[in-house]
């Protein structure tokens, strides 16, 4: 397989996006990561997206979005694993640009879910999870993941506040971030005092609803080499895995092990193991989510996954910092956008673009991006060439 | 809920119907075309259990608008005797006396109301073991 590198990143304006159609919130992010790789043409492009036809009452997706690009004639591709629709997508157009296919791939991903309410954006949610076996008895999504924490809590001694923690480092982070939906601040008392959503999950446990697309293109390195004025960045590793969808399918019910199978993908063919990793984008649907995929992708052992954002082993200065971006809980989650605004960041943190929340000497990361309860995980790693 | 999948999921929800693999013996819930376990693809019919232990559980406070009549109301994921994991409310109990580990038995109830027009669906819920 040919290397591939990133050569442009873009993203749109993030958050409640009450006059933007979703087209034009897709092509806003396109234009930019275009713009930002400098290329004319792009040969093929996928778009990562959970449901906007639940959302918008919109499907035929790829389409409309070459169109309204102006690439209209172009293969393209609409890409769905839940929430994990953008990485995914991601890792098509690595093989597709690695098996030699297509040269320069455009690889967006986004979402519009304001639109159809809370109780709306509930349902939309809630078909990542069994309909007909899980969703049926009413729980939420927040309800499954409250699961996986009291699981961990009652297993390992994970507190409340550790949970709590996660929010604030990553609220810190994203408020470095002007791309951030929620740039504010928060601490632990704050979130231990926010409206119960699924005990113990809270309000600010929670990722929020979002509007918002990411694109990325994509190329062989040696065309990067000649045709990119950017530090050039490369894919060296990606790994993709399923699981049941239905949680209690799971005799370990606080395992990601799609997400470990994937990093152990993705570590195997990068030729490195969890302690070369200088920072990572984690998939922190809620804050539980990013204490068990730390311990899944081997940042720390399994159970220590509480103790590591209350000791700052995972903020900006620590050992391994998560979540530079403030994830999803901070920066905004729209479900099929969040893999590839991963990659957004991966790249800005390896040219060295990312102002007050630069990883200092980042050479290597790593984005994990996730469906559902963990039923698809999708990771890679991204170097300085 | 469209009537044509609340029909076909009776016998599961209304018989609690399983598959028992015919080579392994693993129970399937709900049933399937073939075992996760060793790949065939024949099943006896089986009951499943009416016990098990409460695994996990979360008390849903923002709900689905089926269910926000209900609200807050307790949803777990119980491990049947013999193996089977299904998630189910846990009711009949009040919401701060629930306990991980705690035995639990499948009755039968009903689960939602499809707004005013829609049909009223039933199947099990838990309630705690005598
Ligand atoms: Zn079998």
């Amino acid at each position: 397989m040919r290397e591939v590198a990133v050569i442009g990143v873009g993203m749109s304006e993030w958050g409640e996006l009450w006059r933007k159609p979703m087209r034009d919130i897709f092509v806003e992010a396109a234009l930019a990561a275009i713009d930002d790789a400098g290329v004319d043409k792009i040969d093929s492009m996928y778009v990562g997206c959970m449901t906007s036809g639940l959302f918008v009452g919109q499907e035929h997706l790829a389409s409309m979005m070459s169109d309204y690009l102006g690439r209209s004639g172009i293969p393209a591709t609409r890409v769905e694993s839940a929430c994990a629709s953008g990485g995914l997508a991601f890792r098509l157009g690595m093989i597709e640009v690695g098996s030699g296919v297509s040269d320069v791939v455009l690889v967006g991903g986004v979402e519009k879910m304001n639109d159809v309410g809370g109780d709306g954006a509930t349902y939309a949610l809630a078909t990542a999870a069994d309909q007909e076996y899980e969703v049926y008895h009413g729980v939420t999504f927040p309800g499954l993941y409250a699961m996986v924490a009291n699981e961990h809590m009652a297993r390992f001694g994970t507190t409340r506040q550790q949970l709590a923690h996660v929010a604030v480092k990553n609220h810190k982070h994203g408020s470095m971030n002007p791309r951030a939906q929620y740039p504010y601040e928060v601490t632990v008392d704050g979130v231990l005092k926010s409206v119960l959503v699924a005990d113990p999950l809270r309000i600010l446990d929670c990722s929020p609803i979002t509007d918002g697309a990411a694109a990325a293109v994509i190329c062989p390195l040696e065309m990067a080499k000649k045709i990119s004025k950017k530090p050039l960045v490369k894919v060296t590793g990606s790994g993709h895995s399923t699981d049941s969808i239905a949680l209690h399918d799971r005799h370990d019910l606080s395992e990601f092990a799609a997400a470990k199978r994937a990093a152990e993908t993705a570590y195997k063919m990068a030729g490195v193991g969890p302690a070369d990793i200088d920072f990572a984008e984690v998939h922190d649907c809620f804050t539980i989510a990013e204490i068990c995929v730390i311990e899944a992708l081997g940042f720390v052992k399994r159970g220590e996954g509480g103790k590591a954002a209350e000791s700052g082993l995972t903020a900006l200065g620590g050992k391994i910092p998560v979540n530079t971006s403030g994830g999803l809980k901070s920066k905004g989650h729209p479900v099929g956008a969040t893999g590839v605004a991963q990659i957004v960041e991966l790249t800005e943190q390896l040219r060295g673009e990312s102002g007050k929340r630069q990883v200092k000497g980042a050479r290597r990361g790593l984005a994990q991006n996730m469906g559902g309860t963990g039923g698809s995980s999708v990771v890679h790693i991204l170097e300085v060439a | 809920m469209f009537p044509a999948r609340y029909w076909r999921e009776m016998p599961q929800r209304y018989r609690l119907e399983a598959g028992k693999c015919k080579r392994c013996g693993k129970v399937c819930f709900p049933p399937r075309l073939v075992c996760p376990k060793c790949g065939n693809r024949t099943f006896d019919t089986v009951r499943l259990a009416d016990e098990g232990v409460l695994k996990t559980y979360t008390v849903i406070r923002v709900a689905p608008s089926q269910f926000t009549g209900q609200s807050p109301y307790a949803v777990g994921i119980v491990e049947l005797d013999g193996g089977v994991l299904i998630t189910t409310q846990v009711v009949d109990i009040l919401l701060d006396e629930i306990k991980l580990g705690q035995r639990v038995r499948v009755e039968f109830r009903r689960v939602q109301e499809d707004g005013s027009a829609g049909i009223i669906c039933y199947g099990y819920k838990c309630v705690p073991a005598a």
